[in-house]
């Protein structure tokens, strides 16, 4: 199994493909970091404008840790994009290539062979993830030091001391792998239904967009099927900037608001990673391979 | 003598199509087996099957005398396969390719290992080039090369010549029978072709819209002495006319449109070429006829000699 998963690690790492996703990350971050690096003020007192006539602040109301908020709201909505490019071509591409009989003529059994094809899309997904960790928090702290973290949510405002931010960005890249994850075992089992990559490629992309617009749309209707929708969890990493308040509404350190959210989510997310998994074994192991 | 492969009434049917009809069949020890039948005939289905690539509808596959579905992994370690088109990672060089399959085979990967088997299809200059930049007959040796890499007992090649000119055709025949020979290899070549498979076949099986139509001894079942003639002539009703009313109304064959087809012994041709002419017939080519259409149009012509192969 480890000689399996090397192997396809090597493949994923060999191919010109796999990096798209990394520039692209690395360009959208960079542009984005610029642009608040010259104008980021500005773009604060835009934002947070109504917030700002009311308070007076002290300190640097754009900090890394902000900035770092900023950019995994823009990314994570684009990223299962990018995952999709991998994920969904790990069965389909190597059915497009030929390549699936010759794999599969190799003593080795078609679970060991999906196992390690998944994990290799799942450490490829963590990758990913730890390269927006590094750009989006640690290259923005650098850039913009580091402060309280103030979040403006719909009804109030959040004032996160400094000294409490960064465990929260660990859960939040933690719940973000499993979001992506899911993404990833979405592409993997739809992989197993085409001989070529664009199918699944686009069908996964379209599932992600479809659901997220009706996970997000407070249309009634919508609300109704929404906690029967996978992409209504993904969005959950946002808890872990929710804290507890005492009786001064002032922020107690370490807490979260809604830790239950957080593990019931986590655990949906798991349970559509187990479910698209398995069933991609249950239909890949009948397969006949005509490709 | 020791079976390597024993297949008992397999059948393989997809949404209605029987694509294998009860098909039995052995390939022993040494054998250089041909696989023959025309396009669409039921090969690619059978060698997917023994390869565990396509489960069976029903019918029993053994390979070295154990279940294929209860001893997968121990088989298939024996086994290396071409597969139709031999398709490899084209963004990897020859030598990352071998090296993988290598491993994925559960072979340690060495240099030297690799570099001996790229030279025994001739890439050992080409290693380091990407595979993309290869011709067809390149990409053919170098899936033969990966499926030699592991030194497997039973070699499985699905129509290997496809796609490669004469010089390529004649390189895998030369490889095939030193294989067999020199390493002792048992080999299943499958063809549409007769012509490549009667050079190197010790036996070979004949398959025809899923069903076996013969099994044999290639030197028993190729009769030099028995020969489909094709006649094209200037008028060939005419011809056709003549030939009804003389000594070779028993050997016409179910006719062509462009030309008359005659089954008789080699030594009886001149003797034909002689009477059109002494028929008035004016021939404009007459030449012996080798490929499996005819084959099977012999075969099925004749029961009794199917019947014989077949038993």
């Amino acid at each position: 199994m480890y000689k399996l998963l090397q192997i396809e690690l090597y493949k994923i790492f060999r191919r010109p493909r796999t990096y798209i996703a990394f520039l692209a990350i690395t360009a959208l971050v960079g542009v984005i970091q610029l642009g608040l690096v010259k104008n980021g003020d500005d773009y604060v007192n835009f934002v947070m404008g109504n917030v700002m006539q009311s308070f007076s602040f002290d300190g640097k109301l754009l900090n890394g840790y902000l900035v770092c908020y900023i950019l995994l709201q823009l990314l994570l909505v684009h990223v299962p994009l990018l995952i999709a490019l991998v994920a969904a071509d790990m069965i389909s591409g190597e059915a497009n290539m030929g390549t699936l009989r010759l794999m599969l003529t190799k003593p080795i059994s078609r679970t060991q062979f999906l196992l390690a094809k998944f994990t290799a899309s799942a450490i490829y997904t963590f990758m990913l993830l730890v390269w927006i960790a590094f750009l989006a928090l640690f290259v923005s702290m650098f850039l913009f030091g580091v402060d309280d973290m103030v979040i403006q949510k719909t009804n109030y405002l959040v004032q996160l001391p400094v000294g409490d931010v960064f465990w929260r960005y660990v859960g939040a890249f933690g719940f973000a792998l499993l979001s992506m994850l899911s993404v990833a075992a979405l592409g993997f089992f739809l992989s197993n239904f085409a001989e070529n990559s664009i199918g699944p490629i686009v069908a996964t992309m379209s599932v992600i967009i479809f659901f997220t617009i009706l996970s997000t749309m407070s249309i009634p209707l919508f609300q109704k099927i929404q906690p029967y929708l996978f992409t209504t969890y993904m969005v959950n990493w946002k808890e872990f900037f929710d804290p507890k308040v005492n009786a001064d509404n002032a922020v107690i350190v370490g807490s979260l608001q809604h830790p239950d959210r957080i593990i019931q989510s986590a655990l949906i997310l798991v349970l559509h990673i187990v479910g698209f998994v398995g069933a991609t074994m249950v239909l890949f192991k009948k397969k006949d391979i005509l490709s | 003598m020791q079976s390597v492969i024993k297949v008992s009434n397999l059948t393989k049917q997809f949404k209605g199509l029987t694509a294998v009809n009860d098909l039995s069949f052995s390939v022993n020890k040494g054998d250089v087996y041909g696989f023959l039948g025309q396009n669409g005939a039921g090969k690619s289905t059978t060698i997917r099957m023994l390869l565990t690539l396509i489960a069976p509808t029903s019918g029993e596959i053994e390979l070295f005398g154990m279940n294929i579905k209860t001893h997968r992994s121990e088989i298939l370690r024996q086994v290396g396969a071409v597969v139709e088109k031999p398709d490899v990672y084209k963004y990897l060089s020859a030598y990352e390719n071998v090296a993988l399959f290598a491993k994925l085979s559960g072979v340690k990967v060495t240099d030297k290992l690799v570099m001996d088997q790229l030279a025994m299809v001739g890439l050992a200059s080409r290693a380091k080039d990407t595979v993309k930049t290869f011709s067809q007959g390149m990409k053919q040796r170098l899936g033969i090369g990966i499926a030699l890499v592991h030194n497997p007992q039973l070699i499985i090649l699905d129509e290997p010549t496809n796609g490669l000119d004469p010089q390529g055709i004649a390189d895998i025949r030369n490889l095939i029978l030193s294989l067999s020979k020199e390493m002792g290899k048992t080999i299943v070549v499958s063809s549409h072709l007769l012509s490549e498979i009667e050079q190197v076949a010790s036996r070979l099986l004949i398959i025809d819209k899923g069903k076996k139509l013969v099994e044999g001894n290639a030197h028993e079942l190729f009769d030099p002495a028995q020969t489909i003639v094709e006649i094209e002539t200037t008028d060939n009703l005419f011809a056709l006319q003549q030939l009804q009313q003389s000594r070779w109304q028993s050997m016409l064959q179910p006719q062509r449109s462009h030309s008359i087809l005659l089954k008789l012994h080699r030594n009886q041709i001149p003797s034909l070429h002689k009477n059109l002419v002494e028929m008035d017939v004016q021939v404009i080519s007459l030449q012996p006829r080798h490929n499996l259409e005819d084959f099977f149009l012999q075969i099925t012509s004749n029961n009794q000699h199917v019947q014989a192969f077949t038993n």
